[in-house]
């Protein structure tokens, strides 16, 4: 088994004639998912042309809507490299086209955007990942978005992140460690988001395969504190699986913003203490490197 | 973005927001004016910087005085005085660094009769996704020592985006703040109105500290710190035109004109990087090997060859840095491009400092070729702790 996605999945990808739609598309086909087409308004009908690594020349069917392209395809998911300005129209279309899957990878959508989307999305049938994520990888069967596939192998761990960099820390440590991977998941650092900590540790939870999570966070916001609360809960009903986590940002300074993603610390409330003490006290082992995600599993496997 | 308080209440005035009379100047000769324009019988002289704790401040400079970078005028020459000590100064407060922050000007505002103060803000409140009223009836103080000591004294209210601010949160925000009368009346127009500045300006933090009562019963906006997001102001020219280019750091002005995000720390390890979350993991490896760094400039997703020569160029610019690390893990970003724009870089400007370079994730095996075939004294590195290990012990001497 493996969370969100598998081989059965049928992705679309919106913004697909771009320089990273097509590059990506090309990499997702490359990877041996069924990339069923892709949306760009004022191309419908025609074919968009992608070169794989190994020199192979493949096409798409292009399409004008999200709905049509659902309808002739039979897609269920759609990965989203949309230019931020028109990114919240572009989750917004796949919503209405009732798409139960949608990766945005789309990194600067303006925060606003997302609490009209997220409203949005809470009445809809749609799941949302992102934005600003590198996406969800199933190793060996089915790969949407930014994530280097070559680094992943199928396994046993779960991977999921608020990082779309380290994410690929995690996934590439558990490879060289020999765990591999059910489904790595990024779910994005914007502050506003589809998808949180705790609805994928509930997938992880129930998924079968996957025997231990790995979890990372960064200082900012309430959501790892929130998901230890969830493990601790759920541990009390018996739910329990072997957890690491890392905190990024320990050492950044107060009240500065880190980077993009709008990691900021301000009153003590989600530094990277606040967020350790939190996990530790669910009974994830938090590892004070990054370098060491994957020798911490091993080690936490074998007790 | 950041805006000087005087800005901010222009912008909140537009909207409809109770602000005093007040003009912003940059010469002792404007100043004067200014005072004689206003009607008295106070005047409140306010130092302008992007950066909060001004009353509380101290300046650097020996002739400015003992008093904080707020200063109350109880005459016209009394106002003019304090203009006359305070511009052109070093303001140091809790949020500026050891280093302070220039004043290059000032507002001169007209004085209230102070009846009580209140504490409010609008933010995105992460948890639920949704635009947040944080409202206090501690005014005046530092919100976030009150958040820590007496957090019962702190309401938080998110707002549902279909309907915006309903009557029942108008409500709630004045039973919070304990407002009767003509106090509440004006607190339910203002509720709407802040919300709406919000909302239109793309604003990501709007803190009125503090909102105040005045003798007569009316409300007014006090002091006024704004914040915009800034991957929304390609929609609002009229907000970018307040940037002010003076509060920045140089450095991390050029950045932001390749779109890199660019922060200044006060280490010895240059650091280029691709994403926030591993810069962050990237500062905290090398700390915990016993260096600091210097600065981060992280590249995001999809730069090319030109700009990440300049992030790297932007990095060298910095005489603390005694060593470089360029740390990517590739997946919107290829490894090639990356190798191939730090070596255009290195071979433009000579590099003196040792170089250490990881690269993982798309294309790696690509970009490794392109470092080891140029001949260039580069250290590569195979992983995050080897990286780290490297340009620490490389700055150290080793």
């Amino acid at each position: 088994m493996s969370i969100l996605i598998d081989r059965n999945t049928r992705v679309l990808t919106q913004g697909m004639t771009g320089k990273t739609g097509t590059f990506h598309t090309e990499q997702g086909i490359a990877y041996g998912t069924q990339m069923v087409g892709g949306i760009t308004p004022g191309k419908g009908g025609t074919q968009w042309e992608g070169t794989l690594p190994d020199g192979r020349q493949v096409q798409r069917p292009l399409f004008n809507t999200v709905a049509e392209a659902r309808d002739k395809t039979g897609a269920n998911a759609t990965v989203i490299y949309v230019p931020p300005k028109f990114c919240a129209a572009a989750i917004e279309e796949a919503i209405d086209a009732e798409i139960p899957l949608i990766v945005t990878i789309t990194e600067g959508v303006p925060v606003l955007d997302m609490v009209r989307v997220k409203d949005k999305l809470a009445k809809s049938k749609s799941r949302l990942i992102g934005p600003n994520c590198p996406g969800v990888l199933t190793p060996g069967q089915c790969k949407i978005g930014i994530m280097p596939g070559s680094i992943f192998s199928k396994g046993n761990i779960g991977v999921l992140s608020r990082s779309g960099t380290l994410t690929y820390e995690a996934v590439f440590q558990t490879t060289s460690e020999g765990l591999g991977q059910t489904t790595a998941v990024g779910i994005g650092g914007d502050p506003v988001k589809g998808t949180d900590f705790i609805d994928v540790l509930e997938m992880f939870l129930a998924d079968d395969e996957t025997q231990a999570i790995i979890m990372i966070g960064e200082i900012g916001g309430s959501g790892e504190e929130d998901a230890a609360q969830f493990i601790k809960d759920e541990a009390k009903r018996g739910r329990r699986k072997p957890m690491v986590g890392f905190i990024a940002g320990r050492t950044a300074p107060k009240g500065r913003t880190m980077g993009h993603a709008g990691a900021i610390v301000s009153g003590g409330k989600g530094d990277a203490e606040s967020k350790i003490a939190a996990m530790e006290s669910a009974g994830i082992v938090v590892s004070p490197s990054p370098a060491r995600l994957g020798t911490t599993m091993t080690e936490v496997l074998k007790r | 973005m950041n805006i000087h308080e005087h800005q901010a209440k222009e912008v909140l005035k537009s909207f409809g927001a109770p602000v005093a009379l007040g003009v912003a100047i940059t010469s002792v000769d404007q100043a004067k004016a200014a005072i004689d324009a206003l009607p008295g019988p106070l005047w409140v002289v306010k130092s302008q910087i992007h950066a909060g704790g001004r009353g509380k401040g101290k300046f650097l400079e020996k002739e400015a005085g003992e008093k904080g970078g707020v200063r109350l005028g109880f005459s016209k020459e009394q106002a003019l005085e304090h203009v006359r000590a305070m511009l052109g100064k070093t303001l140091v407060t809790a949020q500026t660094g050891a280093g302070g922050k220039q004043v290059n000007r000032i507002y001169i505002e007209d004085g209230a009769d102070i009846e009580k103060e209140l504490y409010l803000s609008l933010l995105v409140d992460r948890g639920t996704g949704k635009i947040a009223f944080v409202v206090s009836t501690e005014g005046g103080m530092d919100i976030e020592a009150v958040a820590h000591d007496t957090p019962d004294r702190i309401m938080t209210l998110p707002i549902e985006p279909s309907t915006g601010v309903t009557d029942a949160d108008a409500n709630a925000i004045c039973d919070a703040l304990k407002l009767v009368g003509q106090a509440r009346t004006d607190m339910i127009g203002l509720s709407r109105i802040l919300y709406k500045a919000f909302v239109e300006k793309d604003m990501a933090m709007l803190e009125i500290n503090p909102l105040i009562v005045m003798k007569d019963g009316r409300v007014r906006v006090l002091d006024a710190k704004v914040s915009f997001d800034g991957n929304a102001l390609f929609r609002h020219p009229d907000i970018q035109a307040l940037r002010d280019k003076s509060e920045e750091d140089e450095k991390e002005i050029e950045a932001s004109e390749w779109d890199l995000a660019y922060i200044a720390l006060d280490g010895t390890i240059g650091c280029m990087v691709n994403g926030a979350g591993l810069a962050m993991a990237t500062m905290d490896i090398i700390k915990l090997y016993g260096e600091e760094p210097a600065n981060f400039c992280d590249v995001g997703g999809g730069a090319g060859k030109e700009k990440v020569a300049a992030a790297f160029k932007i990095i060298m610019k910095d005489p603390k840095v005694k060593g470089i690390l360029v740390n990517i893990f590739g997946g919107i970003m290829k490894c090639d491009v990356i190798a191939e724009g730090v070596l255009a870089a290195v071979r433009e400007t000579n590099l003196a400092v040792p170089l250490v370079v990881r690269l993982e994730g798309t294309n790696a095996e690509l970009g490794k070729k392109i470092i080891k075939d140029s001949g260039l004294n580069v250290v590569p590195a195979n992983d995050l702790d080897d990286a780290a290990q490297k340009i620490v012990a490389a700055v150290k001497g080793k």
